[in-house]
């Protein structure tokens, strides 16, 4: 991208971090400032559970789903690339493509009668809609490895193994990333979400004050969660670019 | 021995063995005593000598051994096709024979059996499908074709001893909220292509103006959806105490007023940068030529540019309406309206059947809306090639 993107460069990244730790550490000084918007006798800051706590939740749930996805993601996406697992490609492309059409809720909805409510639904959810986007990802950024460079490795005597560590992988780094960057953006947005079910994250916050009229409730928490989102969206933009310069 | 085992088609056999066991350890159906409380699994062998499931059996396995061993694709598509359909009736034929010495309140609901032998003879059909390389609109006119045929099974009251028919016979509403589902996510894209596609051909003749806007909208698409939602109302709300008029307008904190306003922010992106992607990859000698013929900047936009760059802006279209159409079920929670009312009630009430109700259609929905979308995208590019 030629143009500079201002709140993806390494000063806009340290902004949103400090008024991200001013709004999570300092939450109670900010009672004066939010005071207005809550309703008459009712408190403005969340207190049922510590904004660093909830923080920790949404970002290990993020963390432990987008984990899991992107391994399973792209050992499936090597196996349909692979001849062994060429009759998978077509119906693997087409699901990848149908699969992101799902709406995240409706994941997320249906991962509840299955298994309950709590944090299990949320993390399926996440796993599962979190597997579209680096799958496909990683597809295109193996497809995109020229032939004549694979073909080079070949000559150069490299094994199946090696012209896949020291040349395919890299070479489809930069897109697999920017498919983990898609999948968490998304990860953090549905956690939100799964506060509706009973996750533990910051969705609690912004749904109890929906629910109780607490404008002050509802914009802590969903400032937390765009600064949040926006934080990680930078960082991973800058992980990309750094894989791709290689 | 040997050739039979190359012959095996992996994805079929693997799908194949999968639907088997699912048959056989997953429950079809549950026995539930009412709407809330979690039910019993029917095991197959309870089902299996009921005259319909007869006929599905012997045409479920013929429909396996197909995918698992032919690489004839329309036998494999109609069969599991037509065995789901069985399947369909069958159930249906079951539920009064399992209700008979039942307390009323008892209730027959699908099975975790049901639902993943949808899916896997949903992914037999699929992989056919896609193999035989229809072209897109016989293919969309098969899909509507098929789906209709479900449809008009549903409708003849095959399954309404089935607890999901039974919410939706509950639910007077259901087709006024399919249309305000609709009406949002209309609501929400037309302003913005009013407003996307002009912006798109901007950014397209001024790097400036992309330089300014892109980075903004793509900002804006990072913040997750509840958030927006939130951080919407409060203007809104604001505006509302302020100015009383207004909220009688439905301009309010709460309900489609912050919900439509998110959507159309949402949309901008994809709409923005697709249109300028999609003239930003036009042949300058074609716009050479345009001018060449003497047609005015006018002309040549409607005439030439426009019509060349549509197949890349349709699928920024797709991107945002099935985009949408999730996002409008997550406005359910504030209040919006449409099937997301469900999903939340569903949620809150324990009701899986209610969250189903909710849930299926808006999968339907974005499916039917991306299909739609892909098979434009077909017929235009095909017109400008």
């Amino acid at each position: 991208m030629k143009f500079q993107q201002p709140l993806r460069n390494w000063g806009g990244s340290l902004v949103i971090l400090c008024l991200l730790l001013y709004l999570t550490l300092g939450a109670n000084s900010l009672e004066p400032l939010l005071g207005p918007l809550a309703p008459e006798n009712a408190p403005a800051i969340y207190a049922r559970n510590s904004f660093i706590d909830l923080v920790g939740w949404h970002l290990l749930l993020v963390l432990i789903a987008i984990s899991a996805a992107a391994v399973i993601a792209i050992l499936a996406a090597l196996f349909v690339s692979r001849p062994v697992g060429a009759d998978f490609l077509p119906l693997a492309r087409s699901l990848a493509n149908l699969g992101q059409t799902l709406p995240p809720v409706a994941v997320l909805a249906l991962a509840v009668p299955a298994v309950g409510f709590g944090s299990w639904p949320t993390l399926i959810a996440l796993f599962l809609y979190g597997l579209l986007p680096i799958f496909e990802n990683t597809l295109a950024g193996l497809g995109s490895v020229p032939t004549t460079v694979k073909d080079a490795a070949r000559g150069l005597g490299m094994s199946p193994l090696q012209r896949f560590w020291q040349v395919e992988l890299p070479l489809a780094l930069p897109l697999i990333i920017t498919g983990i960057r898609l999948s968490v953006i998304i990860s953090i947005g549905t956690a939100t979400i799964g506060s509706t079910v009973a996750a533990k994250g910051l969705g609690e916050v912004i749904i109890a004050g929906i629910l109780t009229d607490n404008l002050a409730f509802v914009l802590h928490g969903g400032l937390i969660v765009a600064l949040m989102a926006m934080l990680l969206d930078g960082l991973f933009v800058k992980l990309e670019r750094r894989f791709a310069t290689v | 021995m040997l050739s039979v085992l190359r012959r095996v088609d992996r994805l079929g056999l693997t799908l194949s063995l999968a639907s088997t066991l699912t048959l056989v350890l997953l429950p079809l159906v549950n026995l539930q005593p009412n709407r809330i409380l979690p039910g019993q699994g029917v095991a197959l062998s309870q089902l299996w000598q009921q005259n319909s499931f007869l006929l599905f059996l012997p045409l479920f396995l013929l429909a396996l051994l197909s995918a698992t061993f032919s690489r004839r694709l329309w036998p494999r598509a109609m069969m599991s096709a037509a065995a789901l359909l069985l399947l369909i009736i069958a159930l249906g034929n079951s539920t009064t024979l399992l209700l008979e010495d039942q307390p009323p309140f008892a209730r027959v609901s699908l099975g975790s059996g049901f639902w993943t032998l949808l899916l896997l003879l949903g992914l037999l059909m699929t992989d056919a499908l896609i193999k035989l390389q229809i072209a897109p609109l016989p293919r969309l006119a098969l899909v509507a074709i098929y789906l209709s045929a479900i449809f008009t099974l549903l409708a003849s009251g095959l399954w309404d001893q089935i607890s999901l028919m039974l919410e939706y016979h509950n639910q007077e509403r259901f087709w006024q909220q399919g249309g305000r589902h609709l009406l949002l996510v209309a609501g929400s894209i037309l302003p913005a292509l009013l407003i996307g596609v002009p912006l798109g051909i901007r950014c397209h003749r001024s790097p400036r103006v992309r330089a300014a806007i892109l980075p903004v909208l793509s900002l804006l698409q990072t913040i997750p959806s509840l958030a927006m939602f939130g951080l919407l109302m409060i203007p809104l709300s604001l505006l509302a105490t302020s100015f009383p008029l207004l909220s009688e307008f439905g301009i309010r904190g709460i309900g489609a007023a912050p919900a439509l306003l998110a959507l159309f922010l949402y949309s901008l992106l994809p709409i923005v940068s697709n249109t300028a992607a999609g003239f930003d990859g036009l042949d300058p000698a074609v716009l050479q030529a345009a001018k060449g013929m003497g047609m005015n900047q006018r002309q040549r936009l409607w005439q030439v540019e426009l019509p060349l760059a549509l197949p890349v802006m349709l699928s920024g279209l797709r991107i945002v309406l099935t985009m949408n159409i999730g996002l409008v079920a997550v406005a359910g929670l504030i209040g919006g309206g449409g099937y997301g009312t469900y999903i939340f009630q569903g949620l809150g009430q324990t009701a899986t059947d209610l969250v189903l109700l909710g849930t299926l259609p808006t999968i339907l929905l974005a499916f039917i809306a991306a299909m739609a979308i892909d098979t434009l995208i077909a017929l235009t590019q095909r017109e400008t090639r």
